[in-house]
């Protein structure tokens, strides 16, 4: 018990915590900018694209290729590769993060607006509804849920992602995930660790919460 | 008030027209079933009504209206629409769902409310069930509701394709009755796609049937197309039982009835032995005056007089509007080989399978 206990004591240097608490906010105001931003930006892309699937639908093909393709670049090297164009800036890291989402972010949407069931469609419009009144008032309400679920995907893995920025003198908590490794802090890192995992799941917590409230309709289902 | 004028649908790289030049008059409060194997046209021909499918030539009339000339939404608005699939909007209530036409024309919203509340009612649901959602409700609850959709604004007509094809058959028996019934009550124009001779039959005034290629083989009343099929087609489409069929939309009224081995309750032993051997039966009915009291068996005669004996109620009783069909089963599953008919408790006469017999061949 002695031993464990000791080893804890170790771990976590509770008084470093308090000392570095305002740096502690500061990364975490950080980490949560570079993700709203990166999948905020990623979101408005992909609604963009996707109302070019939706009219020209072969591009599907070669917009999931594209951003698939992005997807495969390891984000070590991405982040490399922007900096002789956008230094070691915000900028630098949200083009990346950004990138990352797009693959998630479109299909689930395309994903979303193709599973509006066929019949609730010729239902409407035998109704009488005009194709942008049914667009707006069924598909998009309908694919809610599964777009949900996406800007779900994309937050939680961009969450993860940002961490990688810290290489740039970014990282959000990240930063402290760097530096421990650096300097075998532990409390550092642990502290990077958690506070990363923990805003996840905040964050997913939240969205969960927001597709309750978007689809009551869809209650244990989706 | 639904005219379709040489009305056909070719598809791009179809050698041949899914609907050829049709031509269909449906008149104010009539109910036509448009009825055919697959592949005959008949979904189209419906839907090319309210222009789900738009027509490649020919014209078509609803409620005087030039259908082709008016902006395809604002048409359907004023056509109710029920699908197979229902296709109710899962995201919204019962209430809206039923809100739906009204709302797309603007009505006041406590208008549409009276209005939803109106309709729940007239199909049969609890009123509960409109804050509910789609999901929550059983197939048959959600035709229901689906049926109570395209009435929301009143519309005088009705297109209708196989609306009651993916519920149970009981519970299609049900929403088919009701729905006749409603159909009666509004007066409204209703066309009616399906793929069941039967329910061709039950529901139509008038049946479409349709060859392949949206060829119109025969359009008549349901009594006339059985008992005189235009062509082979027609008969082989109709089936077996033709004459089965035509007794189903016969009322038992249409038939003579005889009264039958019957004696007053205040009659002897001696009057239900003579009644039973100028009938050459082992049975007797008993009457209270006009009222029907049961059947006595000969065994259960003890007494001199008829005080003491129990009747026994018949299995089966009909009205004078059931249907020879009902009547003839009556007389094959019954033990006394009869069918009784009764109205309002009241004694009406007996058939017999002779009786219906005539009916068939006549």
């Amino acid at each position: 018990m002695n031993l464990v206990l000791g080893q804890a004591d170790q771990l976590i240097d509770w008084a470093w915590v308090e000392r570095n608490m305002s740096q502690i906010i500061d990364r975490t105001w950080e980490h949560l900018t570079l993700t709203g931003v990166s999948v905020g930006i990623g979101l408005v892309l992909s609604i963009a694209l996707t109302v070019v699937v939706l009219r020209w639908r072969w591009t599907y093909a070669a917009i999931t290729g594209f951003t698939g393709l992005l997807y495969t670049i390891p984000s070590l090297a991405l982040f490399a590769l922007l900096v002789p164009f956008t230094g070691l800036s915000a900028t630098t890291a949200i083009i990346a993060l950004t990138s990352y989402t797009l693959l998630i972010l479109i299909r689930n949407i395309v994903a979303g607006i193709d599973g509006v069931p066929a019949a609730v469609k010729e239902a409407a419009d035998g109704m009488g509804y005009t194709p942008r009144a049914r667009f707006w008032r069924m598909e998009v309400p309908l694919a809610l849920p599964v777009i949900v679920a996406g800007i779900r995907i994309a937050t939680v893995t961009t969450v993860g992602l940002v961490t990688v920025t810290a290489v740039i003198g970014l990282g959000g908590y990240g930063f402290f995930i760097l530096r421990g490794l650096n300097t075998f802090f532990w409390t550092q890192l642990i502290v990077g660790v958690v506070l990363s995992v923990v805003l996840a799941t905040i964050l997913d917590l939240i969205l969960i919460g927001l597709q309750r409230v978007l689809s009551p309709w869809a209650r244990g289902k989706v | 008030m639904i005219r379709l004028d040489g009305v056909s649908k070719h598809y791009p790289g179809a050698v041949l027209p899914a609907v050829d030049r049709l031509t269909l008059d449906v008149m104010r409060g009539e109910f036509v079933t448009l009825v055919g194997p697959s592949g005959c046209g008949k979904t189209t021909t419906l839907k090319m009504i309210n222009r789900i499918i738009e027509p490649t030539g020919g014209s078509i009339f609803v409620d005087g209206v030039d259908a082709l000339s008016v902006p395809a939404h604002q048409l359907r608005r004023s056509i109710g629409y029920v699908i197979q699939q229902i296709g109710l909007f899962p995201h919204r209530t019962i209430a809206q769902n039923i809100g739906t036409v009204p709302g797309l024309l603007g009505w006041d919203p406590a208008r549409t409310r009276d209005r939803t509340a109106e309709l729940i009612d007239v199909v049969g649901l609890e009123s509960e069930m409109l804050d509910r959602y789609p999901a929550e409700l059983s197939g048959g609850q959600q035709q229901r509701v689906g049926v109570a959709r395209a009435l929301a604004a009143d519309p005088p007509v009705l297109l209708m394709d196989e609306p009651f094809g993916a519920v149970d058959p009981i519970v299609r028996g049900h929403l088919q009755r009701e729905f006749l019934d409603l159909q009666r009550k509004l007066g409204k124009t209703v066309v009616f796609v399906t793929h069941d001779i039967d329910e061709a039959i039950f529901l139509g005034t008038r049946i479409a049937m349709l060859n392949t290629g949206g060829i119109l083989e025969q359009y008549d009343t349901p009594e006339a197309i059985l008992s005189e099929p235009a062509n082979q087609f027609v008969e082989d489409f109709l089936g077996g039982e033709r004459g089965l069929k035509r007794l189903a939309l016969l009322p038992i009224s249409s038939a003579e009835m005889v009264r039958g081995p019957m004696i007053d309750r205040t009659g002897t032993r001696t009057d239900a032995e003579r009644t039973m051997a100028e009938h050459g039966v082992d049975w007797v009915g008993i009457l209270d005056g006009k009222m029907l009291l049961g059947w006595v068996d000969r065994r259960d005669l003890v007494s001199p007089d008829l005080n003491g004996v129990e009747p026994r109620p018949f299995a089966v009783s009909l009205s004078p509007s059931s249907s020879l069909r009902e009547a003839l089963d009556a007389v094959v599953t019954g033990h006394a080989r009869i069918a009784v008919v009764v109205e309002d408790g009241a004694y009406k006469g007996m058939l017999d399978l002779d009786g219906i017999a005539e009916e068939i061949t006549e």
